[in-house]
């Protein structure tokens, strides 16, 4: 049978897009939504189910959009995923539940992202209301620490479950990584907004501005709480270390970020926050990040370099990130590695950089990048950008005593969020390191599971 | 919760704020500072809790720039939209013997926390106080418990001309000291450790870097202590001053000069003269 190519979603033009920072995609139409829908085989063992990892019963919501039962569809998957909006924009499907949709083999999967953020966009814009059924109060108090997607959504499993829940988070807004780090063009803050409005509706206590470990000692939590859920991130930024680091013009992504996200820099003097409008820009590194830095760095005016040490089909950033990088005029300068920051008067001026070639696998699987001696080149740059990884948030653990961390200084914690600490469990990226959003909720869900046997 | 219970003008452009915040009185160890984000546009600024008492705590605010100015024109009764806190490492307060601490500018407030508590864990300490002119001294009193309280100004109107390193530089000629504190203008904390290095004397200084969370999330505070990066925000504040790079940090200080200025301009247009400074 011949399968019908996918349906693409409505976006608009590079030359349009690239000068603001609204969203790029505008998802699908009703129209286009069934149609996309309609692809679907519907299969006996689907196996999409088994790429998503909390399981949706995809088949069951794409069948519903199919008939144009919008809100039934939007039922079935709220019951798998409390942030369906976000999760169908910025979850990797290509290597989830459609890398392995059946469709890979005749042509192109079903676009199951899409689906569902059209379905969660359907349910914002018809102000459908969540059916919130609490089984039962029950009197035991969890604390959650950190509102990122781990967080939220222990927070939302142990409200639905009736336990009392105070969910701690340093900033002054809920959403970790969803509201400092993916940028509005591409995740909208009035839809992590609208997410986060659904923990209060069931009854979560949301303390924002508080650091713990500071201005609440884990002991006292091991006091107060019944259990203990920390989402805490990977949010502490590294830096490769070569000379010139400490230049005023070299940015950590995730400062620069987080100024142009949460602090809203890109509208300054509107906004208080500062952030340099430069003019050459080079973004170091090849994951989301370095995508994300990019092309904000482009809308704030700036010609853009990406400079990443390996070759482009190692590159971690999801695939249709680096496209909407390239066609919005985004330079790729693959095989190169800084070995150098130039600076003039303490201000950035260019870059020294050595190019690479790939050598044998490393413990990834991906292919080492070897430095190719006398190489070197340089890069006029008034900024840079470095997005090559993060590591664990020092600020609880450095006060959270007897709790065991792995050689990578992340929280040890067994596949069910259980730490070493009996009333303790963690998930998310303070575990794992760098991941995904939807492995956050995931581990936010499963740790939510082994706390409720725990307290029962 | 974050209200401005009370509001003093100490000197032109320094004001003094008690803000009711439970959490924050509680938990507050010297060294210690918050962020503040005066509004919903408002950008994240850190400050020193320099006092606690009950439900309230204290901060000293020195009006360099818009958020600053815009701080200080808050009232009694207007409240601040966010404030995070405590944050940092608190000062190693123990007992050392003889110390001695300077304090500069609106460091003078810093201070007043960390030299309290040395008195109390039996430390005598020795206090330089250091500003423009006799009008920007506040809260002397509040040091009354030191063993000697040394004044200097740089118009010399009142106590000795000059700058607190070179009375730094004439105490340590006279006395021992088992460790030092100076906190203030990064010029003052540079030249202090470079009279403390000499004396191999260890000095803690507290380097307010440029930060935007406060949580190590970021890195923008980044100083070289020792050719060693840090954050600031979550190894320091304070740090040995021997071991810091001062140029870089220095450097580091001025990056946004052209936007803060740009900033408090636009501000001004709107709201005039600052005559509430
Ligand atoms: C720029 C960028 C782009 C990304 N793009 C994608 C993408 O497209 N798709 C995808 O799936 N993943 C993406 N990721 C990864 C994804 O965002 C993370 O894996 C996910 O957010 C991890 O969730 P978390 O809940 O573990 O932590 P976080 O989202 O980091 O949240 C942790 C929260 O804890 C708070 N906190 C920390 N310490 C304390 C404390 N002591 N007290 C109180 N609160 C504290 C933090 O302020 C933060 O709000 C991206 C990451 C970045 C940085
Ligand atoms: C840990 C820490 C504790 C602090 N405690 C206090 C305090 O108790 N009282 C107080 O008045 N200030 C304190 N500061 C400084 C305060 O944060 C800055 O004055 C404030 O951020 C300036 O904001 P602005 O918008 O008013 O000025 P801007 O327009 O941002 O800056 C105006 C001028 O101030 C300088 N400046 C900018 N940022 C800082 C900074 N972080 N520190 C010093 N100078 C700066 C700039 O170089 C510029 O010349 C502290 C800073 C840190 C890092
Ligand atoms: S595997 Fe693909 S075709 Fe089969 S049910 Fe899942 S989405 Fe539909
Ligand atoms: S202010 Fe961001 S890491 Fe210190």
């Amino acid at each position: 049978m011949a399968v019908k190519d996918r349906i693409p979603p409505v976006e608009r033009k590079p030359e349009e897009r690239a000068k603001d920072f609204e969203e790029v995609s505008l998802g699908y139409t009703e129209e286009l939504a069934i149609l996309e829908a309609k692809r679907c085989l519907q299969c006996k063992v689907p196996t999409c189910v088994s790429g998503c990892p909390v399981g949706i019963d995809i088949p069951g919501f794409i069948k519903e959009i199919s008939k144009r039962n919008f809100e039934k569809s939007y039922r079935i998957l709220k019951s798998y995923n409390s942030l369906p909006a976000v999760c169908g924009r910025v979850c990797p499907q290509e290597v989830q539940c459609e890398g392995v949709c059946v469709l890979n083999k005749a042509g192109k999967p079903i676009s199951i992202g899409n689906l569902e953020r059209f379905v969660a966009d359907w349910a914002m814009q018809n102000n459908l209301e969540d059916k919130i059924t609490i089984e039962r109060k029950i009197n035991k108090k969890i604390a959650v620490i950190g509102s990122g997607p781990a967080g939220l959504t222990n927070a939302a499993e142990m409200a639905k479950r009736g336990y009392v829940v105070d969910l701690y988070e340093v900033f002054h807004t809920p959403g970790g990584v969803l509201v400092y780090g993916i940028p509005e063009f591409r995740l909208p803050k009035a839809i992590v907004n609208k997410e986060v409005a659904f923990l209060e509706k069931l009854g979560v206590n949301i303390k924002l501005d508080i650091p713990v470990g500071f201005a609440v000692h884990p002991m006292e939590l091991l006091e107060t709480y019944d259990a203990i859920f920390i989402g805490v991130g990977a949010g502490t930024p590294k830096f490769m270390g070569i000379d010139g680091t400490e230049l005023n013009g070299v940015y950590s992504a995730n400062e620069f970020l987080t100024r142009i996200n949460l602090m809203k820099a890109y509208k300054f003097p509107e906004a208080d926050t500062p952030v340099k409008f430069a003019k050459n820009v080079v973004v170091i590194g090849g994951g989301n990040t370095a995508m994300d830095a990019a092309r904000s760095a482009l809308r704030l005016g700036a010609n853009v370099t990406v400079v990443y040490r390996r070759s482009k089909v190692e590159m971690p950033a999801r695939k249709a990130e680096i496209e909407h990088a390239k066609e919005e005029g985004i330079k790729f300068q693959t095989l190169t590695q800084p070995v150098r920051y130039i600076g003039n008067n303490g201000r950035l001026v260019a870059i020294e950089c050595i190019k690479m070639k790939l050598g044998e696998p490393d413990s990834s699987g991906r292919r080492r990048p070897i430095p190719i001696e006398g190489s070197n080149f340089v890069i006029k740059a008034d900024m840079a950008i470095e997005a090559i990884g993060t590591q664990a948030n020092k600020l609880l653990l450095s006060q959270f005593e007897g709790l065991e961390l792995n050689k990578w200084g992340y929280i040890k914690a067994d596949d069910y969020g259980k730490t070493s600490l009996p009333k303790v469990f963690a998930g998310g990226d303070i575990v794992t390191g760098s991941a995904t959003v939807i492995l956050a909720m995931g581990a936010g869900k499963k740790a939510a599971n082994a706390m409720e046997k725990f307290l029962y | 919760m974050n209200e401005i219970l009370e509001k003093k003008k100490l000197a032109y452009g320094v004001h003094l704020f008690w803000i009711k915040n439970e959490l924050i009185a509680k938990k507050a160890k010297p060294g210690q500072f918050v962020i503040f984000r005066t509004h919903d546009s408002g950008e994240r600024i850190p400050i020193t809790i320099a006092g606690v008492n009950n439900n309230k705590f204290r901060v000293i605010v020195k009006a360099v720039g818009k958020s600053t100015y815009e701080l200080c024109k808050l009232q009694p009764g207007d409240k601040i939209a966010d404030i995070s806190g405590p944050l940092g490492m608190p000062s190693e307060i123990k007992f050392y013997g003889k110390v001695l601490v300077v304090g500069g500018g609106v460091g003078i407030a810093t201070i007043i926390p960390i030299v309290q508590a040395l008195i109390s864990s039996g430390n005598d300490v020795d206090v330089i106080l250091a500003s423009r002119s006799r009008e920007f001294f506040f809260l002397t009193d509040e040091f009354e418990n030191a063993k000697n309280v040394y004044y200097v100004t740089d118009d010399g109107s009142f106590g000795d001309k000059g700058f607190a390193h070179e009375k730094m530089d004439k105490l340590l000629k006279e006395k021992q000291y088992d460790i030092a504190w100076a906190i203030g203008p990064a010029l003052m904390m540079k030249a202090c450790s470079e009279v403390a290095k000499k004396n191999n004397l260890k000095i803690w200084v507290s380097l307010n870097a440029i930060m935007v969370d406060g949580t190590g999330m970021c890195g923008g505070c980044r100083v070289l202590i020792n050719n060693e990066m840090k954050y600031t925000c979550v190894d320091g504040p304070e740090f040995d001053g021997r071991l810091v790079n001062w140029d870089s940090f220095m450097i580091r200080l001025s990056q946004y000069r052209e936007e803060e200025k740009l900033a408090l301009e636009r501000y001004l247009e709107k709201v005039g003269e600052p005559t509430w400074l």
